[in-house]
C-alpha cells in the first residue's frame, strides 16, 4: 500500500521526445504501415470469409460511419462535452490543490500519498455512485467521474514541477530579496510548465476514456459509450466500430490541441524535444 | 591468455585514413595516412587537439570502427578476429560499469562472454580486485563507489582476460587532479606487473609523458601524427613527477602541439620548482 | 535517470548523499509516514463525508444561509452513513445468504484480478516480443511505432464491448473459449501497448559506451540482449506496468459489464447498483473493493519493482 508511487505516465520525463511522434522523420513509413494494415484487413476480412459480427471490413465501418452519421456526430458532441467539461474543471481542482502544496509543504506530504495511492484504483467504477447521487440522465455524474479521473495525474506532476526548483535558482531569488510570489512567479511556475503539460496530454486521454466507460455504466442515451455499447448487443459491429473510430479521433483531436497549447506556452521545451 | 610474442609488433598501422559519410555534403576526414608501429610491451599515448581522431584511431584498433583506406593487424591478426580472440582490454572515459552487477560481477563479465566457469571467474575476479586494490569491495555496487574507485573496476574489467594489449580512452579524464595522479600511479604498476601494451588516449601532457613510452603527437583536420616524441624517464614513481627531464619533455609535446618543430630536449626549459 | 517515478516527496537530493544507495531507515520512515498519511486521507474523507450528510440534515438540502439546493440529496439512502458502510462488510450479502458480504467481495476481487492478470501477463509478453521485433527491424519501428505512440492518446478501451462480442465468437480448436477469456483480452491489449512503447525505448537505452563495451568483448546479440539491454529496460518497464495493472481492472471491470460476466466485480457494481434502494451500502463496499484491487495490483507491480531495482542506484529508480 505505501509503496504506491505516482500515477505513471508513459513519458517518465517532461521533456520526452516521444509526444512528438515522427516529428523530423518521414511520415512515409508509418503511412505505408498503416494503409497496408487497413488493405490487408479488408483483403483478408473478404478472402477469408470472416462473418461481419467478427471484424467488419473498414469498408463496411466507413459505409455504417456514413449511414448513422448523425447520431455518431450527436454522441460524439455529448461524449466531447462530458470530457472536455470534466477535464477542465479537473485540472483547474488539481492546479489549485498545487498551488496551495507550494504555499503549505504539509499539504505536499499529505496530499501526495494519497493522489498516489487513488490513482492506482479504477476510479471510474465511483460511475454508479455519482449516478445515485446527481441522477443517471443528467451529464453531472459523469463529469464527476472525469473530474475524479483527471485531478490525480495533473495535481502530482504540477506539484512536482512547482516544488522541485533547481536550489540555485531559489537562492538567486533570495540574492534579489524578492518574496515567496515572484519566486513563484519567476521559478516555480516556469519550472512546472513542462510537467503540467505532460501531465494534460495524460489527462486529456484519461477524461476521453473516463466519459466513454461512464457511459459503460449507464445513463443518458445517445452518447458515444451507449452507441458502443448497444449496437455490439445488436450485433451490429461496423456501427460499434464506426463509433469507436470517432472515440479515437475524439481522444487524438483533444490531444493535438493539448500539443498545440505546449509549444504556445513553453517554445522554449521544443528544442529539447526535437532531438 | 594471448601473450604477444615478441617477433611481431602488438599493432601495425599503415596508411589508415578515415573517412565518415564519405560522398555526402557532410564528409568529414578524420585521419590521413596514418602509419604507426607499437612493439609489445609499449606504452604508447595519442595526443592532439579535440578533432584531431585519436580517439577514431583507438576505435579502429578496437575494430569499433572500420577504416576507410590502410591496413591494420593486431598481434599479426585482423582487428576483427584479434576482437573475437579477445586479444585487447578496453576502458573508457566512463567506467561504464553496469548498475546492476556487483563490482566483482562487472569484473566478470567478460568473462563470462568467454564462457569461463563460475569458480575461475571468481578466482580471477578477486586476483583482479587485488591488483586494483579494491579487495574489499567486490560485493559493493559500482555506484556505491567514487569515480576513481569505478575507474579502478574498468580497468580490472579491462585486465579480465589477461588480454596482452589494454586501449584505453581518456579513462582519468573525469577524475580530480589528486585521483588522476593516484590512478596514474596505479597504471603504472599494474603495466608492470601485467606487462601489457597500452594505447591510451588523453588530453593531458604531462599525463602522456609520464606514463607513456612514446607520446604520438597528433594535428587536427585533417588528423595526423605530426611527431613521435620518445619518452626516457626511465622507471616511474613519484619522484619522475619532479624531475628536470619530465619537465623537458612536457615542454618538447606542449611545442610540438603548437606546431613548432621540436627542439632537442636540453636542460634550458626545465625549470625548478622547489 | 528518465524513469525516476514523480515522487517529490523525495526532496532535492544532498549531493553527499546522493551515490549512498536507499538507506535503510529513511526508506522505513517515509513508509510510515506515507501509511499514516494515507490513512489520514481515508478518515479525512470519512469525516467529510459526514460533514456533508450533517450539512445537508441541518440547512433541509441547500446551502448553508441559502435557499440554493445542494446538487444532490444527503439523505440515508443517496449517502448511507459511514458506519453503516463499514458495517456492512461483516453483515451477509442477502439475508439468508451464509456467506457476507466481504466474502462476496473477496471472492469478486479474485475473479476479475484473474482476468486482469492473465491478459496482463500475456500483455507484457506481446508487448516485449513487438519491442524486441522492432529492434532487429528498423522499418517496422518507423513505420510501427508512431501508430502505437499514437495508441496512447486514443480510448482504446472503447473496443472493449466489441472485443467482447468478438470473444464470444471465437470457436478455437482443442479448448472451449470462456467468457472470462474475452475480457482477459482487453487487458491484454490495454498492456500491450504501453508495455511496447517503453520496452523498445528501455531496450535502445543502453549508452553507445556500453554496447561498445560489448562489442570489444565479442558478445553475441543474444548476450548483449540478456546482460545489457534487458536489465537496462527495467526501470522503463515498470511505469509501463503500473499504467497497464490500473487499466487492466478497468478493462475487466468493463468487460465483465459488456459481456454480463458473472462472479466479479463488474457484475456486483451492476446488481447492486440496480437492487441500490433496498440496501445502498453494498454498492459503498464493492467500490472500496475495486479500489482495494487496483492498489494491491500496482502494489504488486511496485514489489516487483522493489526485488528488480534493488541493486540500482536510487536515481535510477
Amino acid at each position: 500500500m505505501s509503496t504506491v508511487e505516482a500515477p505513471q505516465t508513459q513519458a517518465p520525463k517532461p521533456k520526452t521526445p516521444s509526444t512528438n511522434p515522427g516529428r523530423g522523420r518521414s511520415l512515409i513509413p508509418p503511412l505505408i504501415v498503416g494503409v497496408v494494415a487497413v488493405v490487408a484487413w479488408e483483403v483478408l476480412v473478404r478472402v477469408f470469409n470472416i462473418q461481419k459480427f467478427l471484424i467488419p471490413r473498414p469498408s463496411s465501418i466507413i459505409a455504417a460511419l456514413s449511414t448513422s452519421w448523425a447520431d455518431i456526430l450527436e454522441g460524439t458532441k455529448r461524449t466531447g462535452y462530458v470530457a472536455v467539461s470534466g477535464l477542465i474543471v479537473g485540472v483547474i481542482i488539481a492546479v489549485a490543490l498545487a498551488l496551495l502544496c507550494t504555499r503549505f509543504h504539509f499539504m505536499a506530504d499529505a496530499l501526495t500519498p494519497m493522489a498516489a495511492a487513488l490513482a492506482a484504483t479504477p476510479i471510474v467504477a465511483l460511475a454508479p455512485i455519482y449516478f445515485k447521487w446527481f441522477g443517471a440522465t443528467d451529464a453531472t455524474a459523469k463529469q464527476c467521474v472525469v473530474v475524479s479521473v483527471v485531478i490525480f495525474p495533473v495535481f502530482i506532476n504540477t506539484a512536482r514541477g512547482l516544488l522541485e526548483v533547481q536550489n540555485v535558482q531559489i537562492e538567486l531569488m533570495h540574492t534579489y530579496g524578492v518574496g515567496d510570489w515572484a519566486i513563484l512567479r519567476e521559478v516555480r511556475l516556469p519550472n512546472a510548465l513542462p510537467f503540467f503539460f505532460t501531465s494534460l496530454k495524460v489527462a486529456s486521454s484519461l477524461a476521453v476514456i473516463a466519459a466513454i466507460v461512464a457511459e459503460y455504466f449507464g445513463g443518458q442515451q445517445g452518447t458515444l459509450g451507449s452507441i458502443i455499447t448497444q449496437s455490439a448487443g445488436l450485433s451490429r459491429y461496423d456501427r460499434a466500430w464506426a463509433a469507436v473510430l470517432m472515440a479515437a479521433l475524439l481522444g487524438i483531436v483533444l490531444y493535438a490541441i493539448v500539443v498545440v497549447l505546449e509549444r504556445t506556452f513553453i517554445p522554449w521545451e521544443r528544442a529539447d524535444a526535437r532531438r | 591468455m594471448t601473450t604477444a610474442d615478441t617477433t611481431t609488433p602488438a599493432i601495425e598501422i599503415q596508411g589508415v585514413g578515415m573517412v565518415f559519410n564519405g560522398g555526402r555534403p557532410n564528409e568529414v576526414t578524420a585521419l590521413t595516412d596514418i602509419d604507426l608501429t607499437v612493439q609489445a610491451g609499449e606504452f604508447i599515448s595519442l595526443i592532439g587537439p579535440s578533432g584531431c581522431g585519436k580517439s577514431t584511431l583507438m576505435r579502429i584498433v578496437g575494430d569499433l570502427e572500420t577504416p576507410t583506406s590502410g591496413a591494420v593487424r593486431v598481434n599479426g591478426k585482423d582487428p576483427r578476429q584479434a576482437r573475437l580472440d579477445h586479444d585487447y582490454g578496453m576502458a573508457f572515459q566512463q567506467a561504464g560499469l553496469f548498475d546492476w552487477r556487483t563490482v566483482s560481477a562487472n569484473i566478470e563479465l567478460p568473462l563470462e562472454l568467454m564462457k569461463w566457469n563460475k569458480a575461475r571467474r571468481q578466482t580471477r575476479s578477486s586476483e583482479l580486485l587485488d591488483l586494483v586494490h579494491l579487495a574489499d569491495f567486490g560485493a559493493m555496487r559500482p555506484w556505491e563507489l567514487s569515480g576513481g574507485m569505478q575507474q579502478r573496476v574498468a580497468i580490472a574489467r579491462a585486465l579480465a582476460a589477461s588480454p596482452g594489449l589494454l586501449l584505453m580512452d581518456e579513462p582519468f579524464g573525469a577524475l580530480d587532479e589528486m585521483t588522476r595522479e593516484r590512478m596514474q600511479g596505479e597504471l603504472v604498476r599494474i603495466c608492470a606487473e601485467t606487462g601489457a601494451t597500452v594505447i591510451f588516449v588523453t588530453h593531458s601532457i604531462p599525463e602522456a609523458v609520464y606514463l607513456s613510452d612514446r607520446v604520438v603527437v597528433m594535428s587536427a583536420r585533417p588528423g595526423q601524427i605530426t611527431d613521435v616524441i620518445p619518452v626516457a624517464l626511465g622507471e616511474r614513481n613519484e619522484d619522475t613527477r619532479e624531475d628536470p627531464t619530465f619537465f623537458a619533455s612536457i615542454t618538447t609535446v606542449r611545442e610540438a602541439l603548437r606546431g613548432a618543430p621540436a627542439p632537442a630536449v636540453t636542460g634550458s626549459n626545465s625549470v625548478d620548482i622547489s | 535517470m528518465a524513469t525516476t517515478a514523480p515522487t517529490f516527496l523525495q526532496k532535492p537530493v544532498d549531493p553527499a548523499r546522493s551515490n549512498s544507495g536507499r538507506s535503510g531507515p529513511s526508506a522505513l520512515s517515509r513508509f510510515a509516514r506515507r501509511t499514516v498519511f494515507i490513512i489520514g486521507g481515508i478518515v479525512a474523507v470519512a469525516l467529510i463525508y459526514t460533514a456533508v450528510k450533517a450539512m445537508g440534515h441541518a440547512t433541509g438540502g441547500t446551502w448553508p444561509f441559502t435557499s440554493m439546493p445542494l446538487p444532490f440529496s444527503t439523505d440515508d439512502v443517496t449517502m448511507p452513513p459511514v458506519m453503516d458502510i463499514v458495517l456492512r462488510f461483516g453483515q451477509p450479502q442477502r439475508t439468508g445468504d451464509p456467506k457476507n458480504l466481504t466474502m462476496w467481495i473477496l471472492e469478486a476481487m479474485l475473479f476479475t484480478f484473474r482476468e486482469a492478470f492473465v491478459g496482463f501477463i500475456i500483455g507484457i509478453i506481446i508487448g516485449m516480443a513487438i519491442a524486441l521485433i522492432m529492434l532487429r527491424t528498423r522499418w517496422l519501428e518507423r513505420g510501427v511505432m508512431p501508430w502505437v505512440i499514437v495508441s496512447q492518446t486514443v480510448p482504446l478501451i472503447a473496443l472493449a464491448p466489441v472485443v467482447v462480442a468478438f470473444g464470444n465468437q471465437i470457436k478455437v480448436p482443442l479448448f472451449s473459449w470462456q467468457q472470462w477469456m474475452s475480457v482477459a483480452l482487453i487487458a491484454t491489449y490495454l498492456t500491450f501497448f504501453p508495455v511496447a512503447v517503453n520496452g523498445l525505448r528501455g531496450l535502445k537505452s543502453p549508452t553507445p559506451l556500453a554496447l561498445d563495451f560489448m562489442r570489444t568483448n565479442a558478445a553475441s546479440g543474444n548476450a548483449t540482449l540478456w546482460k545489457l539491454r534487458m536489465p537496462a529496460a527495467v526501470p522503463f518497464l515498470i511505469p509501463a506496468l503500473k499504467l497497464a495493472a490500473t487499466a487492466s481492472v478497468v478493462g475487466a471491470i468493463v468487460g465483465e459489464i459488456s459481456a454480463g460476466v458473472r462472479g466479479g466485480l463488474g457484475r456486483l457494481l451492476i446488481d447492486y447498483s440496480a437492487q441500490y434502494l433496498s440496501d445502498p451500502s453494498r454498492l459503498y463496499c464493492v467500490v472500496i473493493g475495486a479500489a482495494l484491487l487496483g492498489v494491491l495490483f500496482v502494489a504488486l507491480i511496485n514489489v516487483t519493482d522493489l526485488l528488480l531495482m534493488r541493486n540500482r542506484p536510487r536515481e535510477a529508480r
